[in-house]
């Protein structure tokens, strides 16, 4: 299976303020790619508005997924065509079983042209199944009748994304600072589970801090964005130098855009004090 | 607001010509004759006396009009789409259609045992003793207000259960009110009386046979826990959108009894229940657990005490409402505890969630405490659906529409866990989900 998850020339505005500038970027399948960049950059911007949260308004250019435009399709429909995006806080929902809701997600992502109402996945195959893709991730079997996330601790709530991750196999896994806030353990954990979910038919974009991550699911790309653009691509090793050194090479190699960048913490400061 | 002023529409449909007429088509014992006689007494004097203001001030009375509704004398539809009756074995069943009997069925076995469950016009012949003993003198009062009195004048049916001392019966029993003909009005009763160590589920709804016809129902509760009794009773109010609904319900809880109350609020255009829970006996237990869902231009009001009244008595009442459109629902809750109830433990809560910007939520808890040594606790919240659990739903392939429904099913979900009754948890789910397939 080949396909292109390809974003061209990307504007995207948070309240009227526009935080990404024309991102251009293909993934394809098979593909690990490492975005990183200092806080404020635009990361998890960018991942937002390719899951299609309605709070990030695309002004300009495209996502698409084998030639089909995205950016007027809802969330779900997203979802649908294969986005998957691994929230950095995922929200709780009282009183919904992580069992029911993910029955319905599976449902609905591997039928796309499921109506609300209509048949649901086999549930003796589901349990199977996610029996299965709990006991990978080292996940006690009574999380599956606990409410979404209510409760949980921050590891678990991260296991809980990349269970999702595990049975909804999408075609392009966005995973949004997955490591932040945990201990070594459960960084092992969550990297060994992206690992084994890495194949042929899968792309993911990771945006991190860590090398952790890295070192478990070796980029094959590495892009660096600064003030809503990426300024440089390079491969593993520039993840590795980016960990090592900060970004200050980066800005000394991208002088206006480094301008660009105070100019807008500049303007967002004044804001504030205002 | 006019809602405490002489209602003089109210003479029209149920004043002396009617209730005359009435009393000759029932051909009913005298006792029973006389007891309606000192209701309609009373009706006059309270129909001149104002509503209780802490009670009725937020209920807006005047679309209600007691002149458009009559007593029903003809037999109407007794076919009912109900949402309970075909999902399990009843024990029994009694069903009740514009305040006319139509099915009176019991278990044989349980019969033999000594338990009652019939309609209450059938056991005012043949179940006297238990009609004299406990049939509106200390639970639910014919004085109590207007609308008891008007109940006790003018009841048309209703289910008596009753089940002798020790007697346990697993299966749940179902009992209908339903409204057919266009106007109807029903005045059905319900009293439950579970004598020392008995127990019991009632499983009750209220159902109209159309979506257009308009109907009232001025109704009264009444349930009776002997020592260590238990009781599970259910009433869902699943009425269309032009019926009335006005309701009076009173539990007694006996000595280390327990009753698990809940009460479902779907239907209805106005519904106001007064829902009184009365600790009476030492080491007493009640849990009272409410689901509303208001939509369209509905309004559903609840007035609910718990009263502790005795020592080492534990309540714990938990509402949950969900409104949308232009619908309005108000909970007034108070803890009542007295001076001999030390230890008392008394819990109340609503959480109301708000699925559009107008309709409105008043919640009011209340605690008057006269004892010292008690643990009393109150809530009250209210809030919309998070958009972040909206889009993380959607995220993951569901429509808005089935997040919507997966969020509003998980804020019920809550009061679900607590009622260990298969069939109660299904039919409220289904509710909801119908519910929420209208105007979407």
């Amino acid at each position: 299976m080949s396909s292109l998850l390809k974003i061209e020339n990307l504007h995207v505005g948070v309240d009227g303020t526009q935080i990404l500038k024309g991102v251009n970027l293909e993934i394809r399948p098979g593909e690990v790619h490492a975005l990183m960049g200092p806080n404020g950059s635009g990361k998890s911007t960018l991942a937002y508005a390719l899951a299609g949260h309605p709070k990030y308004e695309i002004t300009d250019g495209s996502i698409q997924i084998d030639g089909v435009n995205l950016v007027e399709l809802d969330a779900n429909e997203r979802a649908r065509m294969g986005i998957f995006l691994a929230l950095q806080y995922p929200v709780t929902i009282p009183g919904v079983k992580v069992a029911d809701f993910l029955r319905h997600a599976v449902s609905n992502v591997r039928n796309p042209a499921r109506k609300e109402g209509e048949g649901l996945v086999a549930m003796r195959e589901f349990r199977k199944e996610i029996k299965q893709e709990m006991e990978a991730l080292g996940m006690d079997l009574a999380f599956a009748r606990r409410y979404l996330n209510d409760g949980f601790s921050g590891g678990e709530k991260k296991r809980m994304e990349i269970l999702q991750l595990a049975m909804l196999k999408p075609k392009f896994a966005i995973l949004d600072e997955t490591d932040s806030g945990l201990d070594t353990d459960a960084v092992n954990v969550v990297s060994e589970g992206i690992n084994r979910l890495t194949g042929p038919d899968m792309g993911v974009l990771i945006i991190t801090h860590h090398e952790r991550l890295l070192e478990f699911n070796r980029p094959q790309f590495t892009h660096v964005m600064l003030a809503g653009r990426i300024v440089e691509t390079g491969d593993a090793q520039l993840a590795h130098d980016l960990h090592a050194d900060g970004y200050t090479v980066v800005r000394e190699r991208h002088p206006d855009v480094a301008a660009e960048e105070e100019a807008a913490k500049a303007a967002k400061e004044e804001a504030v004090a205002v | 607001m006019n809602s405490t002023a002489v209602d003089t529409s109210l003479i029209a449909g149920f004043g002396q010509d009617a209730f005359d007429r009435f009393i000759e088509s029932r051909d009913e014992p005298g006792w029973v004759v006389d007891a309606r006689r000192r209701a309609f007494l009373t009706l006059q004097e309270k129909l001149n006396a104002p509503l209780d203001q802490e009670e009725w001030k937020r209920v807006d009375l005047r679309s209600f009009r007691p002149s458009q509704y009559a007593l029903q004398r003809n037999d109407s539809v007794s076919e009912f789409k109900t949402l309970m009756a075909d999902r399990t074995n009843f024990a029994g069943n009694v069903a009740q259609v514009d305040g006319r009997n139509h099915v009176e069925q019991l278990d044989a076995a349980l019969a033999a045992k000594g338990v009652v469950f019939c309609d209450l016009s059938t056991a005012v012949r043949e179940h006297v003793e238990i009609v004299q003993q406990y049939f509106m003198t200390n639970a639910v009062r014919p004085d109590a207000d207007r609308f008891t009195a008007w109940h006790a004048a003018f009841w048309t049916g209703g289910n008596v259960l009753f089940v002798p001392r020790g007697v346990e019966i697993e299966q749940p029993l179902h009992s209908l009110i339903g409204l057919s003909a266009a106007g109807a009005a029903d005045l059905s009763h319900t009293l439950v009386v579970l004598e020392d160590g008995a127990s019991a589920t009632l499983l009750e709804e209220t159902a109209s046979a159309t979506n257009d016809n308009s109907g009232l129902h001025i109704g009264a509760v009444e349930l009776l826990l002997g020592r260590e009794a238990r009781l599970r009773y259910v009433q869902l109010q699943n009425w269309n959108q032009r019926t009335y609904h006005i309701a009076h319900q009173t539990g007694r809880v006996g000595a280390d009894a327990s009753l698990q109350w809940t009460v479902g609020g779907l239907g209805a255009r106005l519904a106001h229940i007064h829902q009184d829970v009365k600790l009476d006996g030492r080491g007493s237990n009640a849990e009272v657990n409410g689901v509303t869902f208001a939509t369209d231009r509905q309004l559903i009001s609840y007035y609910t005490q718990q009263s502790h009244n005795s020592p080492d008595t534990r309540s714990d009442l938990l509402y949950k409402q969900v409104l949308r459109d232009r619908a309005r629902v108000i909970w007034r809750g108070m803890i009542r505890v007295e001076r001999d109830a030390q230890k008392t433990d008394g819990y109340q809560r609503s959480d109301a969630l708000m699925l559009s910007d107008t309709c409105r939520n008043d919640s009011i808890p209340g605690l008057e405490i006269e004892a010292d040594d008690v643990r009393c606790t109150h809530g009250a919240t209210a809030g919309r659906v998070d958009d972040e659990q909206v889009f993380y739903c959607m995220s993951r392939g569901l429509s808005r529409y089935e997040a919507m429904h997966m969020i509003v099913d998980g804020f019920f979900q809550l009061v679900y866990d607590r009622i260990p009754v298969e069939v109660v948890r299904e039919t409220l789910s289904q509710a909801v989900e119908r519910k929420l397939g209208i105007g979407d």
